[in-house]
């Protein structure tokens, strides 16, 4: 198969604006007789439904959720990357394009990422007419901040609930197209395999969530916007329902699955606390603004730390090591989240961590204090405040800034992080790998689409911070409602599908089936435990760093973990009701054999690069070796059933407008 | 359906209804309670039965009172109709609940219902026993410098020699109280009337009004019992 | 530490009930919902049903969770959903009733899952700016006040639980919808279409059977975003304003 991303051709800055109106256009009339599945309401989701319902398109949303708000979109803190340069930082287009391709490890395409730089300034626009209320400044003009990776200030943000206010602004839009009929909303639906006729994507199977009916909807085309699969790794920062079973269903119908193995392991989350534990929560990157990462010096400090002998206030200034600021002194702090998760984890596997499992660092907001009281004392004319009234005023900067983000982190841990610093340590919570897609955001099964963090397009081996929030608007806002023309434009003439043809109905078969299987095991285990099971082997051997050996160990154990999951899974209750347990089972079904792919594409990259770190490719000092000669290309692997090996398609990526170089923040 | 009607009969309209009632019922107390004070005079009730009669003939204060039973009456049929909506919109109840709240008393806000039925078992005892004695000329006439009067001063003199009686409106005013406490607050909030800057005076008044006013009215009938014998 | 739950079982055998169940190893450190989880698990194990219970992001942003505890809908803590309570609020040897959130517009689904979808269809009604993509003028062209935007966001951190509802003696939906309508009647962007939006909103808001508001506060005593009743009383301003100072009649 010959992988034709389909870039468009001239340069670099002329290519969008050039396809963009060039790709051949659905007439008003013709668009009323198209319809459009959407699987996922989340930010992609959510804005491509609306945009597509406004544009005059017959569109079906499906969410497996009670409400299309409740998407995983809604918990991103921090923020939205945008080429605005409000701040006349030097911030432009091409720097953001730069960062990015830079950012994600030379492993993402040119042309894709261009033109998600070029919309990031109309993501802006378009949400603050909905009414998303981003900060600002006293002029009454919008605030910014930074996030890792950059050396400008371009991130908009909405106190600590960007994502909130953004889905909420996407989905308001939806509802709105809710309410004029444009879009149809299956709230409680989850998509559980794509229909293919003849080659193209032409609808789905559903099961009603409330009732277990299996459904058939048929359409011209297909979208999904079903996010990533973090929670393969069982524990993650991804919400508890998150998972991979849209895509790896359209996998299973001939779809490519992209890099699977670039994983983002984000540096800063509370670290885990005991074995009950269902999630991770994340502290927004944007505390790395004012947080200063740090372990003590000597292992006996860190261990009188992990023992309870002494905390973090008892070790003197001269015994810690601010081990980002000290390796990376030109990004400091705020490193991409690939590097300050690797320093944490060398600083603990070096016996420095501070929790007793000794896998946390702390993250330091007594500097920042200290500096903002000093500065409001200035302001108000207190030349002779003492530490406690500067520390004070300094507090309610540092409330004012991350309050919410505080108040979490003290709820958890029961722990105040105003006065003692945080402890905190990488975990999952992003999958810049997933579906492959091409310039128009379609699959290789022509009629499919995927868009926002479902598909594998922008970020390369390493998403910056506040990019995943740009990435789902842009496809769903600003690039999907065109580029689905070039498909939709040949598909005037078709007329709707009819879900009695055969093909609906095998689907169909073929998901009663797996219900059943599932179903008539009857064994011992739950499905819990074996998704705990699966998560410790990935994140063992697939996680933060990988070795050939450890990951071929991994596939053994993940094929027998697969066939006693088959064996004795115990799932309760019956298809036709409601049943939280059978949608659990399905899904770590599909997880266990996505699990396989990310582990054979870990081992095929024998490269490190971006979140893919593998420990037989790193240089004296533990950064990363990229391999450019050999592994300068897409791994598109195609999925040929459990007993078969998946094929491996490359798609090379060539670099014309950027020189590749060693990424260096130091 | 008209405008008018339609913002009558929503959920917010009908709240308006108990506000602006609720408001006027509340400047009503303070008039009542000013000629309820005439009663304390030493004068064997000629304040009071003077101002009695001002109140019962005056064209202007004849045309606002029947305002006031008009109000009496929505108000109380309003809540309960209100009441009975809300109480259905429930459904199953709670085994277990708890009512906590932000700058009311949340044990008076839940229970305004109760509070103001009670309320209006009491307003009808209580005209039964003055209003409607007055009303149907059962009373004798006093003579004050040449004009005569009802002397419904009579017959208060003689409900407030009973302990009973005494008890029964010290008892209903607390119940006032209760229903005050949250009401005149909640009267304001209903109207959108909530500033950031005023509101706090707003209920600083409501609680003074809703204790003082009924202690007020409670005050004369002890005081009558006690030391008008 | 050891615990005594009571559940609120509907659906399958159970008729609608509450279930005594005994956990015996709780960990201090957990959350409320991983308690639950230990407890599906042990259900499980002894091949029995286990408790229905909606939840997702367990970051306290989705909403999901939607539950009842000793009374206090998300438990006795302020501002705090149900899956960042942690366990050591409780005391060993404690009994937990958990019941779902009550209220004739919420029917339960099952156990403690509810349907919540008349919040969608009032958001459906009017909760929105009408403006397609593309239409959108540059952002820093409307200069907002500081303050104004922050009250706005205030009102914008609803996370749509339902929790006022299940809090109020009413069932009523006032605060979520006075939320959503203070949002957007703050913005510039949100102005033009105020009085229709409000119209609408409250209109469908009725149509649900939500009880109607008589500023009890609970729904503010309980909201995990702390979202104020202070909108309640800008809603009916608006509500008020847009029957008797506008034109606009829907």
């Amino acid at each position: 198969m010959i992988l034709d991303g389909k870039i468009p051709a001239g340069p670099l800055e002329e290519k969008w604006t050039h396809y963009r109106s060039t790709v051949p256009l659905v007439a008003p009339n013709n668009k009323r007789r198209i319809d459009i599945i959407v699987v996922g309401t989340g930010l992609a989701g959510a804005s491509a439904a609306a945009s597509l319902g406004e544009l005059g398109y017959n569109v079906k949303a499906f969410t497996f959720h009670d409400s299309p708000r409740r998407a995983h979109s809604i918990a991103a803190q921090g923020g939205i990357n945008a080429a605005k340069n409000y701040r006349n930082d030097g911030d432009s287009v091409y720097r953001l394009f730069y960062d990015t391709i830079k950012g994600g490890d030379y492993r993402a395409r040119e042309g894709n990422v261009y033109r998600l730089a070029e919309v990031s300034a109309d993501i802006i626009d378009q949400a603050v007419a909905q009414g998303v209320p981003f900060a600002r400044e006293y002029g009454g003009l919008l605030e910014n901040r930074s996030f890792g990776g950059v050396q400008v200030s371009r991130t908009f943000y909405a106190r600590g609930q960007t994502g909130q206010q953004l889905l909420l602004g996407a989905y308001q839009a939806l509802s709105r197209q809710v309410s004029l009929g444009a879009v149809e909303l299956y709230n409680r639906h989850e998509m559980l395999d794509v229909v293919v006729v003849d080659g193209k994507a032409r609808g789905i199977i559903a099961r009603n969530l409330l009732t277990g009916k299996l459904e058939r909807h048929a359409a011209h085309c297909v979208v999904l916007a079903t996010g990533g699969y973090g929670n393969v790794f069982y524990l993650s920062t991804n919400a508890m329902m998150c998972n991979v079973s849209a895509a790896w269903r359209a996998v299973r119908r001939g779809a490519l699955m992209a890099n699977p193995c670039f994983t983002q392991i984000h540096p800063t989350c509370i670290p885990q606390s005991g074995d009950y534990q269902s999630k991770l929560t994340l502290m927004s990157e944007s505390l790395r603004n004012d947080g200063r990462v740090w372990v003590p010096k000597k292992q006996e400090d860190a261990k009188a730390i992990r023992e309870g002998r002494k905390t973090a206030l008892d070790i003197a200034e001269d015994d810690r090591d601010y081990f980002l600021e000290r390796r990376y002194p030109a990004f400091g702090n705020l490193v991409p989240r690939d590097v300050a998760s690797r320093a944490a984890k060398i600083a603990c596997d070096e016996g420095l961590g501070v929790a007793p499992t000794g896998l946390a660092v702390f993250m330091d907001f007594s500097a920042a204090i200290q500096r903002y009281g000093q500065s409001k004392a200035h302001n108000a004319g207190m030349h002779d405040a003492d530490k406690a009234a500067i520390t004070e005023l300094g507090e309610k900067v540092v409330e004012e800034k991350y309050g919410n983000l505080f108040e979490m982190y003290e709820k958890i841990t029961g722990e105040n992080p105003y006065k003692m610093p945080m402890k905190i340590y990488p975990a999952v919570h992003y999958t810049m790998g997933g579906l492959w897609v091409d310039y128009n955001l379609e699959t290789n099964i022509p009629g499919l689409f995927a868009i926002g963090e479902c598909n594998f397009s922008d970020h390369g081996a390493n998403r910056l911070g506040a990019s995943a929030l740009m990435q789902g608007l842009a496809d769903g806002y600003f690039v999907l409602p065109y580029t689905i023309g070039a498909f939709l434009s040949n598909e005037i003439r078709t007329p709707k599908f009819d879900p009695a043809r055969e093909e609906f109905a095998k689907a169909e078969a073929d998901t009663q089936t797996r219900i059943n299987t599932l179903l008539g095991i009857k064994g011992n285990q739950s499905v819990e435990s074996f998704h705990r099971r699966l998560g410790h082997i990935m994140w063992t051997y697939c996680g933060m760093a990988r070795t050939a050996e450890g990951l071929n160990q991994a596939r053994t154990m993940l094929r027998e973990l697969r066939d006693e999951f088959y064996k004795d899974v115990f799932v309760p209750g019956a298809n036709e009701e409601y049943n939280p347990e059978l949608e659990k089972a399905l899904r770590v079904a599909d997880f266990l054999e996505q699990g396989e792919l990310m582990i054979l594409d870990a081992l095929n990259r024998n490269e490190s690069c971006g979140g893919h770190f593998r420990e037989e490719y790193q240089d004296e000092g533990g950064e990363a070796k990229r391999d450019d000669q050999n592994y300068r290309y897409v791994a598109a692997w195609e999925y040929t059933g459990w007993e078969n090996e998946p094929v491996l398609h490359k798609e090379q990526l060539e670099f014309e407008n950027v020189e590749l170089k060693t990424r260096s923040y130091k | 359906m008209n405008w008018f009607l339609q913002f009558l009969t929503s959920s917010i309209g009908r709240k308006v209804i108990m506000s602006l009632t609720g408001i006027f019922l509340i400047l009503f107390l303070i008039v009542h309670l000013l000629g309820n004070l005439q009663l304390l005079h030493d004068d064997g009730g000629k304040a009071f039965n003077l101002y009695a009669k001002f109140m019962t003939t005056n064209p202007l204060v004849k045309t606002i009172s029947y305002l006031l039973y008009l109000s009496i009456l929505i108000h109380a049929v309003q809540g309960w109709a209100i009441w009975r909506k809300n109480r259905s919109a429930r459904g199953a109840g709670y085994a277990v609940k708890v009512t906590r709240a932000v700058n009311t008393n949340a044990r008076a806000a839940s229970n305004m219902g109760w509070l103001g039925t009670v309320i209006f078992i009491f307003i009808l005892i209580h005209l039964y026993q003055f209003w409607l004695q007055m009303k149907l000329n059962n009373l004798p006439m006093a003579e004050y410098d040449g004009k005569t009067a009802k002397d419904l001063y009579a017959i208060v003199a003689v409900a407030y020699q009973n302990l009973g009686y005494v008890v029964f409106y010290v008892v209903s005013m607390a119940v006032i109280a209760f229903h005050l406490a949250h009401g005149f607050q909640s009267a304001f909030q209903t109207l959108g009337l909530n500033h950031k800057k005023y509101t706090p005076a707003i209920q600083f008044l409501g609680r003074v009004y809703a204790i003082a006013v009924p202690a007020l009215f409670a005050l004369i009938p002890v005081y009558m019992y006690l030391f008008m014998n | 530490m050891k615990l005594t739950l009571k559940i609120w079982r509907q659906g399958g055998k159970y008729k609608g009930e509450l279930v005594t169940y005994q956990l015996n190893d709780v960990n201090p450190h957990m959350s409320f919902l991983e308690m639950l989880d230990v407890l599906n698990e042990e259900l499980i194990a002894k091949k029995e049903s286990p408790v229905a219970f909606e939840h997702d992001c367990r970051e306290g942003i989705c909403g999901t969770c939607s539950m009842v505890i000793n009374g206090y809908p998300h438990g006795p803590q302020a501002k705090t959903t149900t899956c960042q309570l942690h366990m050591r609020h409780f005391k060993d040897g404690d009994t937990i009733v958990i019941e779902p959130f009550r209220a004739r517009a919420f029917p339960v689904v099952r156990d403690l899952v509810v349907d919540r979808g008349a919040f969608d269809r009032i958001i459906q009604a009017g909760g929105y700016i009408s403006v397609n993509t593309g239409q959108a003028q540059d952002a820093n062209s409307t200069p907002i006040e500081k303050d104004l935007s922050a009250h706005a966001f205030d009102a914008a951190e609803c996370i749509g639980c339902g929790a006022c509802v299940a809090a109020c003696p009413n069932a009523s939906a006032m605060l979520f919808v006075s939320a959503k309508v203070s949002h957007l009647a703050l913005l510039p962007q949100g102005k033009p279409e105020a009085a229709r939006r409000v119209q609408n909103m409250v209109k469908q808001m009725d149509a649900e059977g939500f009880g109607m508001c008589s500023n009890v506060t609970a729904c503010e005593a309980e909201c995990p975003k702390g979202i104020s009743v202070t909108n309640i009383a800008r809603l009916n301003r608006e509500f008020i304003s847009s029957e008797f100072g506008s034109e606009t009649q829907v």
